[in-house]
C-alpha cells in the first residue's frame, strides 16, 4: 500500500503484498529507504524500536525509540514503604534483579546512616548473589548474541547453563527472578541448609560450561568476521556518551566500581578486571566471558567466608526499628514462617510484637536528605538516586540504569556500517528494556 | 528520634523552625482522634548549608572550582558533596568541572529530576551526578527552577550523554532544557498530557464492581504521615 506523507512516499508492507510493493518501488527515483526495525523483533532484546535510514546496505542514520516497556516503577515506589520498594526495583532490569535491589538498598542504608552496621554475612551473601546474577546475565547476553548472529548452539548452551544459576536462586530465595531478596539492612532470609554444597557443585561445573561456549565462539571464523572491527566505539566516545561496563572496558579502561569505589566489602576479594583494547563487538564478548570467570573466583571466596568465619552470623541489621524479621524458614504450608519468631512476638515480648507490627504496616522512617549509591552491574554503572522527606515512603527514587545510557551509543556504533552489523551492535550493548524504560 | 518525635538530622546546628510539612497520622482527618497521633506535627527538613571545612576532598574541589558567585550553597551530607548551582551559570560550572586538570569530572551519570511543590520559587530540581575517573571522586550538582519558568540550560554540549537523560527529565517533570538538540518525550507517548513524575500529577483510582465504589488513588488513601 502506498500513501503520501510529508517525508515522501510511504510503502507499507503488510504481508502477502510483496509483488505489489516491488512493482511500485521499481518505478521510484528514491534511493533512501527508512526501515522500522521493531518494536517487536527477536534480535532487539525486547521492545526496542530501531529506525534505520538505509542507502543500499549501508546505514546512514540510525535512531532508537524506547518507552514501550515504561511501567512507572519510580512513581509507584513513592506510594509504598521503603522495604516494599525492593519489590519494585527488582523488576527494572529483570536479567540482573539482585543488582537493582542492592543499589537501592545501599542508597537507603546510606540515608539511614547504617552502612557500617550491615552484618558481614549479609554483605558476603549479597556479593555471592550479585556475582551469580552477573554470570546468569552474561550467559543470556552471550547466548542471545550467538543466536542473533546465526548460531543456535551458544543460545542453547547459554540458557541451559543459566538454568543452573536460576535453580540456585530459587533454592536460596524461593524465586527464579524478581526475588526481592536484598532488603534495607541485610537480606530477607538466611541461606537454607545445603546452599554451600549446591553452590560448590555449581562452582565445579561452571568453568567447563564457560569453556564450552568459548570453544564455540572464541575462534569461530564466522563469528570473528561478524564481530571484529564491528560497532567500533573508542574511549573518548564511551566517556562522552556516558557508556560504562563491558563496553568501556573493551575500549581499554579498567574502570570497575568494584575495584575503584568498592561497596559490600569488594575490596577484600581478589579478582581481576578484564579489559580489551579492540573497542569492537568481539572485544566486548571477550570481556564478558572473562568477567564470568572472575565472578566464579569471587563466589568461591564469598562461599568460603559464608561457610567458615561468618557461619551462624546474623543476616539482618540488629536494630529493632529497621531490621526486618529475617529468620523465616519454609513452613509446611509452603509459606515463609518462623515458629520461634512467632512464639517470641506472640508469647514473650510485647515490644517485639509492636516492632513487628509497626515495621510491617508502617515501615521505618528515613531521615530527610538524598543519597546516590552506584554499583557495577553486568551492564555498567547502576546508580540509585534516592530522596527522602523524612517519611515512611521514598520521596523520589531515580535509577541511572546502564542499559538506558549505553543504548544512546547505538547510533554512534551503527551509522556508516552494514545493516547486518546493526544487530551485532545492539547485541554487544546488551540492553535490557525493563531497565531502559523502567 | 528527638524529643518532639521528629526524625533527627545528625550534625545540623540549631536552625529556625522549618514550615510545617504535614499534621496528624494515618491520613484520617474526619473522625475523632483517640490515639493522640492526630496532634503530630511534622516539619519540613531544614535547608542544609554546610560550613567549612567540608572534609575529605570536598574543600579541594570547591576551592579549585573557585566560582563562588555561581554556587548558591554547598551541602556535605552523608559523605556526599552537593553544589547548588545558579541555573544561568550551570554550563560554565560543568565545563570547568570537566576540563580543569585538577577536577576532571569527565563522566556524567545523567539527570534526575525532583519535584518539591512546597518550595516556592524553586519547585523543580535537576540533580546531576558527576564522576571523575582520573581522581576517583564524585560530586553532585543541583539546579532549581520555579514552576512558572521551568527552564534550565542544557548540558548536552558539555556531556553528550545527557541527551536522553534530559529528555527523560523533561518527559517526567516538564523541565525545559534550553539548548537541547531535540527535546521530545522519550518514555511517554508523544501526545501524552502532563508530566507523570510531578507530585501534582493526577493519579487514577481503581473502580470496584460493588455499588459503584472506587479504590481511591494512591495519594488519597489513608497512610502513615
Amino acid at each position: 500500500m502506498t500513501t503520501e506523507a510529508t517525508e515522501g512516499k510511504v510503502y507499507s508492507v503488510n504481508g502477502g503484498d510483496w509483488d505489489e510493493v516491488v512493482s511500485e518501488v521499481r518505478d521510484t527515483e528514491e534511493e533512501r529507504l527508512v526501515v522500522n526495525m521493531g518494536p517487536q523483533h527477536p534480535s532487539t532484546h525486547g521492545v526496542l524500536r530501531l529506525i534505520l535510514t538505509l542507502d543500499g546496505e549501508t546505514v546512514t542514520e540510525a535512531r532508537s525509540a524506547i518507552g514501550y516497556l515504561h511501567t512507572g516503577i519510580e512513581k509507584n515506589m513513592e506510594y509504598r514503604t521503603w522495604t516494599q520498594g525492593v519489590t519494585f526495583v527488582t523488576r527494572m532490569d529483570y536479567l540482573s534483579p539482585i543488582f537493582n535491589e542492592t543499589a537501592y538498598c545501599l542508597a537507603v542504608e546510606k540515608l539511614l546512616g547504617i552502612t557500617d552496621r550491615i552484618p558481614e554475612r549479609a554483605s558476603a551473601i549479597r556479593v555471592m548473589m550479585m556475582e551469580l546474577t552477573r554470570i546468569s546475565s552474561h550467559l543470556v547476553a552471550m547466548g542471545t548474541f550467538g543466536m542473533e548472529l546465526g548460531a543456535t548452539t551458544p543460545f542453547l548452551f547459554g540458557y541451559r547453563d543459566r538454568e543452573m544459576v536460576m535453580d540456585l536462586m530459587e533454592y536460596i530465595t524461593g524465586l527464579r527472578m524478581n526475588m526481592a531478596y536484598i532488603r534495607p539492612g541485610g537480606v530477607s532470609v538466611d541461606l537454607p541448609a545445603g546452599t554451600v554444597d549446591k553452590v560448590g557443585e555449581f562452582l565445579k561445573e561452571m568453568p567447563k560450561r564457560i569453556k564450552d561456549i568459548r570453544k564455540l565462539l572464541d575462534a569461530n571464523p564466522v563469528y570473528l568476521r561478524r564481530t571484529q572491527d564491528v560497532a567500533y566505539l573508542d574511549l573518548t566516545g564511551c566517556i562522552a556518551l556516558g557508556v560504562t561496563g563491558p563496553i568501556l572496558r573493551a575500549a581499554g579502561l579498567p574502570w570497575d566500581l568494584r575495584k575503584s569505589q568498592p561497596y559490600c566489602g569488594y575490596e577484600t576479594y581478589e579478582f581481576e578486571v578484564p579489559t580489551q583494547t579492540s573497542c569492537d563487538v568481539y572485544g566486548r564478548y571477550l570481556v564478558r566471558m572473562a568477567e564470568m570467570e572472575e565472578s566464579l573466583k569471587i563466589i568461591e571466596q564469598a562461599l568460603d567466608r559464608i561457610a567458615g568465619p561468618l557461619k551462624n552470623q546474623p543476616v539482618m541489621i540488629e536494630d529493632k526499628k529497621i531490621g526486618w524479621p529475617a529468620q523465616l524458614a519454609l513452613g509446611p504450608d509452603g509459606f515463609g514462617n518462623s515458629p520461634d519468631h512467632i512464639a517470641h512476638i506472640m508469647g514473650s515480648s510485647m515490644e517485639a510484637l509492636i516492632h513487628h507490627f509497626k515495621l510491617v504496616t508502617e515501615g521505618f522512617r528515613v531521615p530527610a536528605g538524598q543519597a546516590y549509591a552506584a554499583i557495577e552491574s553486568p551492564r555498567g554503572e547502576l546508580g540509585a538516586h534516592v530522596v527522602s522527606d523524612g517519611g515512611t515512603r521514598p520521596y523520589r527514587v531515580h535509577f541511572r540504569d546502564p542499559s538506558f545510557t549505553n543504548l544512546q551509543s547505538f547510533p554512534a556504533m551503527a551509522e556508516g556500517g552494514q545493516v547486518a552489523d546493526v544487530i551485532a551492535a545492539v547485541a554487544s550493548i546488551d540492553p535490557v528494556m525493563g531497565g531502559v524504560d523502567r | 528520634m528527638s524529643e518532639n518525635n521528629l526524625p533527627g538530622v545528625p550534625g545540623v546546628p540549631d536552625v529556625p523552625e522549618a514550615p510545617v510539612a504535614r499534621r496528624g497520622m494515618f491520613g484520617a482527618q474526619d473522625s475523632g482522634d483517640t490515639s493522640g497521633f492526630g496532634g503530630l506535627v511534622v516539619r519540613r527538613a531544614p535547608r542544609l548549608s554546610s560550613p567549612r571545612p567540608y572534609g575529605e576532598y570536598f574543600d579541594e574541589v570547591v576551592d579549585t572550582l573557585g566560582m563562588d558567585d555561581a554556587i548558591e550553597r554547598v551541602v556535605v551530607d552523608r559523605g556526599e558533596l552537593t553544589l547548588h548551582v545558579k541555573r544561568e551559570r550551570l554550563v560554565e560550572v560543568a565545563r570547568k568541572l570537566r576540563d580543569d586538570p585538577a577536577l576532571r569530572f569527565e563522566l556524567c551519570l545523567g539527570v534526575s529530576g525532583v519535584h518539591y511543590p512546597d518550595l516556592a520559587g524553586e519547585e523543580l530540581h535537576a540533580v546531576y551526578h558527576l564522576c571523575s575517573i582520573t581522581h576517583n571522586r564524585r560530586v553532585r550538582l543541583e539546579v532549581s527552577c520555579p514552576d512558572a519558568d521551568p527552564h534550565i540550560p542544557s548540558l548536552v554540549g558539555v556531556y553528550p550523554t545527557n541527551n536522553w537523560h534530559e529528555r527523560e527529565t523533561y518527559d517526567f517533570f516538564g523541565i525545559v532544557f534550553d539548548g537541547h538538540p531535540a527535546l521530545t518525550r522519550i518514555m511517554m507517548p508523544d501526545d501524552w498530557d502532563g508530566h507523570p513524575q510531578r507530585k501534582d500529577y493526577p493519579l487514577g483510582g481503581i473502580p470496584v464492581e460493588y455499588r459503584g465504589a472506587e479504590i481511591p488513588p494512591p495519594d488519597q488513601r489513608r497512610s502513615y504521615a
